[in-house]
This record gives structure tokens, sequence and C-alpha cells, in this order.
């Protein structure tokens, strides 16, 4: 039963899902990968394409994975999954929880949870930067040359914006130059 | 009155990208400036609420600011509305990013696009972990988790995170309880 599935795992990673857009990644890599629904590779090029597409990267990754699972109805049943939590919660608090925000528990809970999910972020962060540089299990590197020189020409766009504008770059722009920086150093590596 | 919730809602789901923060500003403008549907305090406030319950920052705002605007149908029309672009945009690239990425520049530009969403991810951790409170527990529990999950990563096994997160709040709550113990002896 697909909808079932897409439906209840995308409301587990509604449920789960603190601390913004990216503290969600770790998790639906983890069900993605889990069920075959998605290549790691092929999640993170979504994430990609997300990233450039209006609205909430939770409902985007959802929307795509059930409509790579189960069509019109696979994508709706597992937006609707991922949404339903938050709605409810929200329901609840604005309606008949009021001051579970000031609950002195509540705010352990949470406190708790925070480090957990940075580090969850940061080193899903690592993870794929080892792996799209050619790491794999178990213990062969096998350099990707394409995606270090990539990597090294970001970092520096990256510092070098930092330095110079004391600003970040936005997140599109940032997938829009990497787009470019991908296709020349690859093509360039062909000719080579 | 719930058209225009809807339809608001519906413009601030199809003109925001990146999600999460980068969606805050967007509403700010619509739902304090132009609608007057919040003032800032209470744009602040549902903000709090918000980051501290779980789920997308978008449709937490949309069912708050429905909620309170119109009760339940209120909510659920804001909430559609926040949803809806992104489902029917991305149901459409679904169709066809397959034969999209088959082709050789498109795969070579995601080559990149890998690179930068590694990027943005580590940007974001990077950003979180600057504003963490840096006490004693915060880091132990960072390090230690930061620690687990590169190991098991790195070795190909894996691990439930749902777990992790549940193991911070708990110990989190023991935090809280054990400095009330102390605090009455």
């Amino acid at each position: 039963m697909i909808y079932l599935t897409l439906f209840l795992e995308f409301f587990k990673i509604g449920l789960f899902c603190f601390g913004g857009a990216f503290g969600m990644i770790p998790l639906i890599e983890e069900t993605v990968v889990k069920y075959g629904w998605l290549s790691e590779s092929e999640l993170y090029a979504f994430i990609g394409v997300c990233e450039s597409t209006p609205g909430p990267i939770a409902v985007n990754m959802a929307t795509y994975v059930g409509a790579s699972q189960g069509g019109v109805l696979g994508s709706i049943v597992a937006t609707l999954g991922v949404v339903t939590p938050s709605f409810i919660i929200i329901l609840l608090i604005a309606s008949l929880l009021k001051n579970l925000t000031d609950n002195k528990y509540f705010r352990g809970f949470l406190s708790g949870v925070k480090p957990v999910i940075i580090a969850l972020i940061l080193s899903t962060g690592a993870v794929l930067v080892a792996k799209s540089a050619g790491y794999s299990y178990p213990l062969t590197f096998s350099p990707d040359l394409a995606a270090v020189t990539v990597f090294a020409l970001l970092a520096l766009i990256c510092i070098g914006s930092r330095l110079i504008f004391k600003k970040k770059i936005p997140s599109i722009a940032l997938i829009l130059i990497s787009a470019a920086l991908g296709i020349c150093v690859s093509v360039a590596f062909e000719l080579v | 009155m719930l058209l225009s919730l809807f339809l608001t809602f519906l413009k601030i789901g199809l003109f925001t990208f990146g999600g999460g923060y980068a969606m805050i500003s967007n509403i700010r403008e619509v739902v304090v400036e132009k609608k007057k549907w919040l003032d800032e305090d209470g744009l602040l406030e549902v903000i709090a609420i918000a980051e501290s319950t779980p789920g997308p920052i978008a449709i937490n705002l949309a069912t708050y600011v429905g909620y309170k605007r119109r009760g339940f149908l209120g909510s659920l029309a804001a909430t559609v509305g926040v949803v809806l672009p992104s489902l029917i945009v991305i149901y459409c690239i679904s169709l066809f990013l397959d034969a999209f990425m088959a082709n050789k520049y498109v795969a070579y530009a995601f080559v990149g696009i890998k690179c930068a969403v590694a990027f943005l991810i580590l940007s974001a951790g990077e950003d979180m972990l600057r504003k963490m409170k840096k006490t004693p527990l915060n880091i132990i529990s960072f390090c230690a988790v930061f620690a687990l999950m590169l190991t098991l990563e790195l070795t190909g096994a894996s691990f439930s995170s749902v777990l992790l997160i549940l193991a911070g709040g708990v110990v989190g709550v023991i935090a809280v309880a054990a400095k009330r113990g102390g605090g009455e002896k």
C-alpha cells in the first residue's frame, strides 16, 4: 500500500522536522534511501531544484517523492502527510494550549533537541561533501576531480563574497553559479 | 475573508524561494504591512511558536494566521493556499525531470548543483551552531551526535535520527528537572 506508506513516512518527517528547511534533510535522506525511493545522488540533485523553485522545501520534497512513487495521488498523499502534523499542532497551540510554549519542560525539550538537530545537519553536509568528492564505503576513495574542482571554486567564491561584500550569496544565485561551474569544469575535464 | 486568506497565502507560496527564513520577510511584508492581520509583536510571537514546533515555518505561519482570522476554516484555507503552488509546480517538474537529467549538460550542471547544496547545508548548520547557547550540555550533545553520525555514515551503517532527536529532548527535560531539584535542596 504505497499511498499509506507515503503518508505515514512523510507524517513522521513532518512531525520530527525541527530547525527549518535543512533540519529535515537527514530524515528525508534516511527515509528515501531505506525504501529505495530515490538514490542519494537523485535526492541531492532534487534539493538543488527545491532551492530554486518556490515554496517550503519540505513540501517540495514530499510532492516530488510522492509523484515519483505514486503519480498525482502519491504526491498529494505525501504532501498531506508532511503538512498534517504542523497543522494539527499549530491549531492546538492557537486554540487550547496557549501556554505550551511557555512551559518549562517543553522549553527544556526544545533546548535539548537543538544541538542534536545542528549536529545532524552538519554531519549530513560533511558526509555529502566527502561522498561527492569520491568517498564511498568500504573505505575507498576515487576522487571525482570535477566535483573537487567545483567545491574549491565555490569555496573561493563564498569566502570572497563574505570578505568583499560582507554578505552571503543568496541560495538561488549560488545554485545558478554552481550549475554553470559544473558544466564548465566537466566540459574542461572532458577536453583534457 | 476566506478567499482573501487563501489567495494571499497562495501568493506567498508562489513567490517565496528557498523556504524557511527566506519566507519570513515576504510573509511580514504581506501579513503585517499590507493586510495588517498581525502587528510586529504578533508576528514575532508566531515566529517563536513556529520555531518551537515541528514542521516547515511557512506552514506553521499560515495555519496560525488563518486560525486567528477565521478559525478552523481560515487555517485550512491559508494552509492549502501556501502549499498548492509547490504541489503544482513540483508535480509538473517531476513529470519531465528524468528526461531533463538525461541530457549530458544538465547532468554536468547537477554535478555543480550538488556541491552547492552541500555548501548550503553546511552554512545553515554553521549559522545555527554559532547561535547555539554554548552550555556544557549543549556542547557535549552536539559533539556526541556529530561524532556518532559521522562514524555511522562513513562506515555505511544507518541509524534512525528520530531516536537521537527524541533522546536529545529527553536529556533537555531531565536537565530542567535536575536544575529544579538542585534548587530546592
